[in-house]
């Protein structure tokens, strides 16, 4: 039987019919289903840790312990993780460890589009790479072979076309997998466990060999394969690149690798020796081509393809066009003329959800004027105009340390540090010590929404509940705060904005660190709709204060406002900015 | 999918045992290209474009579904995350004899839905003279509309985008009469009924795709808003 699975679930599914039982993730688009779907078989244990690094020693424990493991993650919080995976790919492990991760090239919901294949080479670490949800699936059992044969973790990586594309993915006849008993038990050996520098030393050479093993593998290995077709093209890619490599070039003779790293230099000079010109196509960075090139095989590949933003067959058809590897029909040619016709369409930017408390949060911060030194999350599309109330916003749990920068440079601004509750818990805590112990003044707004809003609703420490819905203790932000150290600490409703301001200007006249958490659960969670007020055309004096604050029922029209009942939540903000008192709830 | 080819599965021998006991026996391939006689290779691809919360992903689902049903290799491509937040959203769905890339190419849908007026204008670059436009005409002002900063372009605007090529422009008031069932968000489902009059596959069978996707407590009613949308027919 077949069934339609996104690369996310597949390997979910993969991992859990190779006996994975133990599973930990930070959420992170594309990734978060990995981790969501897995949690949901039967028998194992799955959660959502803190942050990645968090998430990757879990799952490093749980393969040392002897169980096999999978950890997923966004292509960033590898960043996040990547002291963790080093030390792992010197120990090596007990049982197969899969490192799910995924980039998000074209940047759909990211803030960079790092290209992952380099921590393969970085940390010296075997990587494959699906390119559809059924690859995505055998590849899991692959890789924790891989795993425990070569005694190292594995990283699969996915791109946002592969965790979120779904295929037909054939389902295994037996509904339970194998029962995985006891774990394979844990020998005390510190020179393989213990890395202080003497055993270090002794593990290095074995990373080193190991790669030079898996080289062999990759050699023969049914990962990667030639497609035989015409021999004036020979095209090498991987993943979901290969798959629109296929349509553009049907004849063409494909090296299509599904294990990106290490490389199989033999089959690659056989490849090579095959065809008459080789052409790597590859999203984001030169990888593959650079090693080609050391191989001294004559390739092309970024003089053709950018190095910058997503694939599409429609994108591979041009570049290879203009470089003359094809022709393109008349059609094709053509559907690129269009782009001008939709360049005047007004643009649909995401914005804040109606009923939003950050929406309140931010309008009180823009009518401050203070500098906001902000993180990731939904409040980030506090940028937005008419908001335009973010002044910075780097990586997740950042802004902190920012704002301290900012506070021992001696600024002249009024500023603040803002960031989600999953952003605090992530990476939030760290630097609020730090402003603390470094004798800080800086003012630090949590928005507190009660739950992680931006990647679609997951549970963190300070929700109650786990991934797989146990209720367990809830971390409270403002007691953590608080037995820190803190002594200036306000919660504020931020949808009421006059005692919210009040507050805000309290904190920011003191010297003192301070923290003001700003709760209000997310309204699109909450799901609760109140019915929506009315604005009188009669007394509206159409000055635009309720417009500015970016909430989509508002709507302009000829010289007046008017509430679209359908968009709306019926919070009410709009009615405490309405200077005519135009606005009146039913 | 590439007109004009065929591509083959053909069990790769030389496969070790520990591999063959990996992927299945069956799964693993080579692929090899066939003899280029038949011009007629089937695909069909679908684009849709709405807003953010429209609920294009669930509507996604069901063409996929129903594509299987049918006998198709069935690929789809969206973005989740960001999307969410009332931005703008695209989903492609792709049914043939065999799917490579899960992203349809410019100039080659055959099909594009359209959720909201103003986001079925975004796509004319996909579409080609024989492509068929069936669009919603519920319109979602975007911030910089509702903000008087920018002006929402008229529908015979709108149409003269997407009737360039001279693709088929068809509307219909989906939200409207979703709205009528009970429930606006229901026009996805909507336009799927008019869509199955023109791409095929038995009332039942998009019925069941439906039974099968919707949260229990929903399917008559989105069942209801099939029926609703199959009964509209186009002059
Ligand atoms: C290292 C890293 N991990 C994960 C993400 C993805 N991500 C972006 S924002 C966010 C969560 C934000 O939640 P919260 O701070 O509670 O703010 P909210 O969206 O609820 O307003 C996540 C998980 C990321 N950008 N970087």
């Amino acid at each position: 039987m077949k069934k339609l699975m996104t690369g996310n679930e597949a390997v979910a599914y993969g991992a859990y019919l190779n006996g994975v039982r133990v599973g930990a993730a930070y959420p992170g688009t594309p990734s978060t289903q990995i981790m969501e779907h897995f949690a949901l078989y039967p028998g194992v244990f799955a959660e959502w840790a803190p942050n990645e690094k968090v998430a990757m020693d879990v799952a490093i424990g749980a393969a040392y312990a002897g169980t096999r493991a999978l950890v997923s993650t966004k292509h960033v919080g590898l960043n996040v993780a990547a002291d963790s995976l080093f030390y792992a790919v010197y120990t090596g492990l007990n049982a197969g460890l899969i490192i799910a991760c995924a980039d998000d090239p074209g940047m759909h919901s990211s803030q960079n589009e790092q290209d992952n294949r380099n921590y393969a080479k970085f940390a010296k670490v075997p990587m494959l790479e699906p390119a559809d949800s059924e690859e995505a699936k055998q590849f899991a059992g692959v890789a924790l072979e891989i795993s425990e044969s070569f005694d190292t973790p594995v990283i699969m990586r996915f791109v946002t076309r592969t965790s979120h594309s779904s295929s037909l993915v054939e389902m295994s006849p037996d509904e339970a997998p194998p029962p995985y008993g006891e774990p394979i038990p844990f020998k005390r050996d510190p020179q393989k466990y213990t890395m202080v520098p003497a055993y270090a030393r002794l593990r290095h050479p074995v990373v080193e060999d190991r790669i030079k093993r898996l080289v062999q593998y990759a050699e023969t290995s049914p990962l990667n394969r030639i497609e035989s077709g015409d021999d004036t093209l020979g095209i090498i890619a991987a993943g979901s690149v290969y798959q629109y490599a296929r349509e553009v070039f049907p004849h063409a003779t494909f090296l299509k690798l599904g294990m990106v790293y290490p490389l199989p230099e033999k089959l690659i000079r056989e490849f090579a020796s095959r065809v008459h010109e080789v052409v790597v196509i590859e999203e984001l960075d030169p990888f593959f081509e650079e090693q080609i090139r050391c191989m001294g095989i004559k390739v092309r590949g970024k003089d053709i393809f950018p190095m910058i933003g997503e694939f599409s067959p429609t994108l591979i058809r041009r570049c290879a066009a203009a470089a003359g590897l094809i022709q393109m029909t008349e059609d094709e040619a053509e559907a690129a003329a269009y782009l001008s016709d939709t360049a005047a369409l007004p643009v649909r930017p995401p914005i804040l959800c109606p009923g939003c408390g950050h929406r309140g949060m931010f309008n009180v911060l823009r009518e401050a004027g203070v500098l906001v030194l902000g993180d990731i999350g939904c409040y980030t599309l506090g940028v937005a105009p008419p908001l335009n109330a973010m002044h910075f916003t780097g990586c997740m749990g950042a802004s902190i340390g920012v704002a301290h920068g900012f506070d021992k440079a001696k600024t002249n601004e009024r500023f603040v540090a803002l960031l989600g509750d999953s952003t605090f818990f992530h990476a939030g805590i760290h630097p609020i010590i730090d402003v603390l112990y470094n004798l800080g003044t800086t003012t630090t707004i949590i928005a507190d929404n009660r739950t992680t809003g931006m990647t679609g609703h997951q549970h963190h420490p300070g929700t109650g509940f786990t991934l797989q819905m146990q209720q367990t203790a809830r971390i409270d932000i403002i007691n953590l705060v608080r037995s820190i150290g803190y002594k200036k600490v306000d919660v504020v409703d931020p949808y009421l904005m006059d005692e919210f301001s009040r507050i805000l200007e309290d904190h920011l006249a003191s010297q003192e660190p301070s923290v003001i958490v700003a709760l209000r659960p997310c309204a699109l969670q909450m799901k609760e709709k109140k019915t929506p007020p009315q604005i009188d055309p009669e007394l509206c004096s159409n000055c635009g204060s309720c417009l500015d604050l970016g909430c989509s029922p508002l709507v302009q029209e000829e010289d007046y406002v008017r509430i679209d009942p359908v968009l709306c939540n019926g919070c009410g903000l709009c009615i405490q900015v309405c200077p005519s008192e135009a606005i009146k709830q039913q | 999918m590439v007109a004009g080819f065929v591509y083959k599965f053909v069990l790769q021998k030389q496969l070790n045992n520990s591999s063959q006991r990996l992927f299945g026996k069956n799964n693993i391939l080579s692929i090899i290209l066939m003899e280029v006689e038949d011009d007629s290779v089937r695909k069909i691809d679908f684009l849709m474009a709405g807003v953010g919360g429209q609920g294009t992903i669930l509507a996604s689902n069901i063409l996929a579904g129903v594509g299987m049903e049918l006998g198709y290799d069935v690929k789809t491509a969206e973005v989740h995350g960001m999307a969410q937040r009332g931005g703008t959203v695209e989903s492609h769905v792709r049914w043939g004899e065999k799917v490579f890339s899960p992203l349809v190419e410019q100039g080659k849908t055959d099909y594009l839905i359209g959720f909201e007026m103003l986001e079925a204008a975004r796509w004319p670059m996909y579409l080609n003279k024989e492509s068929v436009v069936l669009s919603n005409s519920y319109r979602i002002p975007p911030p910089s509309v509702n903000l008087g900063k920018a002006t929402y372009p008229t529908q015979d605007e709108i149409e003269g985008i997407l009737k360039r090529k001279g693709s088929k422009v068809l509307w219909l008031d989906a939200t409207n009469l979703a709205g009528s069932l009970g429930n606006p968000a229901m026009a996805g489902v909507v336009l799927l009924g008019a869509l199955s009059n023109l791409v095929g596959g038995t009332g039942e069978i998009w019925l069941e795709v439906i039974k099968r996707l919707v949260p229990e407590k929903f399917v008559e009613m989105n069942q209801k808003a099939y029926l609703e949308g199959k009964a509209v027919h186009f002059s």
